[in-house]
């Protein structure tokens, strides 16, 4: 110990003859400049790609803007209600909302039971648990291009393993070509999603099953509780809390979910969700003023359904 | 026998089938890409359902056509995959130096407006990314910046750096300050605390996040396509793959050795560092 400070104050600073000042402000002060002097990098690149892209994207959305005349339009060019107004009744609006809306409570439900089955079947050590819960973490972490292709193969009318075995085994008829019809197509984008993020429900529901204090469990086995039992009164009492998380966050990550749609239909077959429509008139279209138009609509329904979700389940998420 | 003890023996089976299904459903669908990757084109539309390979199938053609150059006569996977590596590394080298800083101040110090940055940087890791792709699809195209990797690289810091700074934030929450005072005792000032303390300490954290931001600019898909689709030399690997696999031209088979050459170092990694990613991506889950 080289500090030889009198009086009860700790310095955190090597001893010198430092004016006269005092003591506990100074060290707050002192604390709240190192704060702001480190936290200012972040936030201004954070402010800068992707603050005010927001804001430009709300701006934009009000503007005539095309990607032709892009040179000469100005920041802040002529306002105008034209774009959503052009977005709100372009054909396939409401339908589009109803796919996204549907796909992405599909997706969240989904990977959360699978994340949920699997974190209970896992829970416990076995031979070989660490590697079943890293392969069980392999679509997650996996390139979305790749798994999404290699789902594309396997699903493919022709040549994809699925239909072989189902025409051999199950006594199919024909060949289903699951992504290209209305009939299965969007359901098989929510299955896919389910697959593909179950892991991520499956990590944080382990985390917490293993926080669950083994006392609790086996006061419980000595009271004469079944299995099923304990998991309804003892577990998912604990659980809900990350559960009710969970919803929250899957729903708004499949909410604005691009890639995968994108790489398994193109939109096609009754699956375009938003985001694919933000991207179309935004590259086929060239519209950019719609297309922000769009995204700024996809934003606003995601934070209103946020906001109820949060109405309903809010004191659990916090 | 009653409620319980049969309840507990028919759970332990069903416990062992769901694990079993959960390796199937999982592992399949990369053994299938691997297996379609070393069988030949025609073979595969004989006996589209076979699970191996047959006797004197094995072909490694596939590979050689995918990364040998386009000049070549192959799909030039060697370039993307330089290009892939290049902006993942960059990418996730600047968001770690810009990251970090930010993550220990919103977690230790306090400061005036910190709750409310702290709210910021979970806000906009929520916000759909196809959002920030509009106007930077306009900067870009203005200022010339289409086509240029170093762009991308910009663009993959918007992906990756709120993400980062929430789970360093987690982790250096959990660092108990006594260790931090002690040193302040010392006579360390906090720079000096940071990088002697702090830093150290969080090093497994940071190793997680920064795997964890390779992978993501690694797998990006949709900046890839809105700024690098005219320019085929510059691709990265998951947008050569894609745009390859909408032709016709290109065998499946073909594209699955692509596929394979995409996803090998990702799980390399992943399986190198399963602990640590998982650890570091869950921390703070327990406060729920």
């Amino acid at each position: 110990m080289t500090t030889t400070a009198p009086g009860p104050g700790r310095s955190p600073t090597r001893e010198r003859p430092a004016p006269p000042r005092r003591r506990p402000l100074t060290l707050r002060r002192r604390e709240s400049r190192a704060g702001l002097a480190l936290v200012a990098p972040t936030l201004l690149v954070t402010i800068a790609v992707i603050g005010i892209p927001i804001v430009w994207t709300v701006v934009l959305a009000f503007q005539r803007v095309r990607l032709a005349t892009l040179r000469k339009t100005g920041l802040f060019g002529e306002f105008t209600m034209d774009n959503i107004d052009r977005v709100l009744h372009t054909p396939g609006f409401a339908e589009t909302l109803w796919v996204t809306l549907l796909y992405s409570i599909g997706g969240t439900v989904g990977s959360i039971l699978l994340g949920l089955v699997a974190a209970l079947v896992v829970r416990r050590p076995f031979r070989g648990r660490t590697l079943v819960r890293a392969s069980m973490l392999l679509p997650y972490v996996a390139p979305v291009v790749a798994v999404t292709f290699v789902w594309q193969v396997m699903l493919d009318p022709q040549l994809g393993i699925v239909n072989d075995w189902g025409q051999r085994l199950l006594g199919w008829d024909a060949p289903v070509p699951f992504l290209t019809q209305e009939s299965t197509a969007l359901t098989t984008v929510i299955v896919f999603e389910a697959w593909r993020y179950f892991p991520f429900a499956f990590l944080f529901l382990l985390a917490r099953l293993q926080a669950v204090p083994g006392e609790l469990e086996e006061a419980a086995r000595v009271d004469g509780a079944t299995p099923t039992q304990r998991f309804r009164h003892i577990l998912l009492p604990q659980l809900l809390p990350v559960i009710a998380l969970l919803g929250v966050l899957r729903f708004i990550m499949t909410f604005n979910k691009f890639d995968d749609v994108y790489l398994l239909t193109g939109g096609a077959a009754g699956t375009e969700v938003v985001s694919v429509r933000v991207y179309e008139f935004l590259t086929a279209r060239t519209d950019i003023g719609a297309a922000a138009a769009q995204a700024v609509v996809l934003a606003v329904v995601l934070i209103v359904f946020v906001l109820i979700y949060l109405r309903f389940f809010g004191r659990r998420v916090g | 026998m009653d409620r319980d003890a049969i309840e507990t023996v028919s759970l332990r089976w069903v416990r062992r089938l769901v694990i079993a299904v959960f390796l199937v459903v999982t592992v399949f669908p990369f053994y299938y890409m691997l297996l379609l990757s070393v069988r030949p084109i025609e073979r595969l539309l004989l006996d589209p359902g076979s699970l191996v390979v047959g006797f004197g199938e094995l072909t490694v053609a596939t590979y050689a056509e995918v990364l040998r150059s386009t000049a070549n006569g192959g799909q030039g996977f060697l370039t993307f995959i330089r290009n892939s590596g290049l902006v993942a590394v960059a990418a996730t080298l600047l968001t770690l130096v810009v990251a970090i800083p930010g993550a220990y101040a919103v977690a230790r110090l306090r400061f005036f407006g910190r709750r409310q940055v702290d709210f910021l940087f979970l806000a906009v890791y929520l916000f759909p990314s196809i959002v920030i792709a509009i106007p930077l699809f306009v900067v870009f195209t203005r200022a010339g910046l289409r086509g240029s990797l170093f762009g991308l690289v910009l663009v993959y810091i918007s992906q990756t750096l709120p993400v980062s700074v929430y789970m360093l934030k987690n982790y250096f929450e959990t660092i108990p300050v006594s260790l931090e005072e002690s040193a302040a005792i010392d006579g360390a000032g906090r720079l000096g605390i940071i990088r002697r303390v702090s830093l150290p300490l969080a090093m497994p954290s940071i190793m997680a996040v920064a795997l964890y931001d390779f992978m993501i600019a690694w797998n990006e898909f949709l900046f890839a396509l809105l700024f690098l689709v005219d320019k085929p030399d510059r691709w990265t690997v998951s947008l050569g793959l894609s745009l390859l696999a909408d032709g016709v031209e290109v065998p499946k088979t073909v594209l699955m050795a692509g596929s394979v050459v995409l996803t090998l170092p990702i799980v390399i990694l992943f399986f190198a560092s399963e602990r640590l990613l998982t650890e570091g991506l869950t921390s703070g889950a327990e406060k729920g």
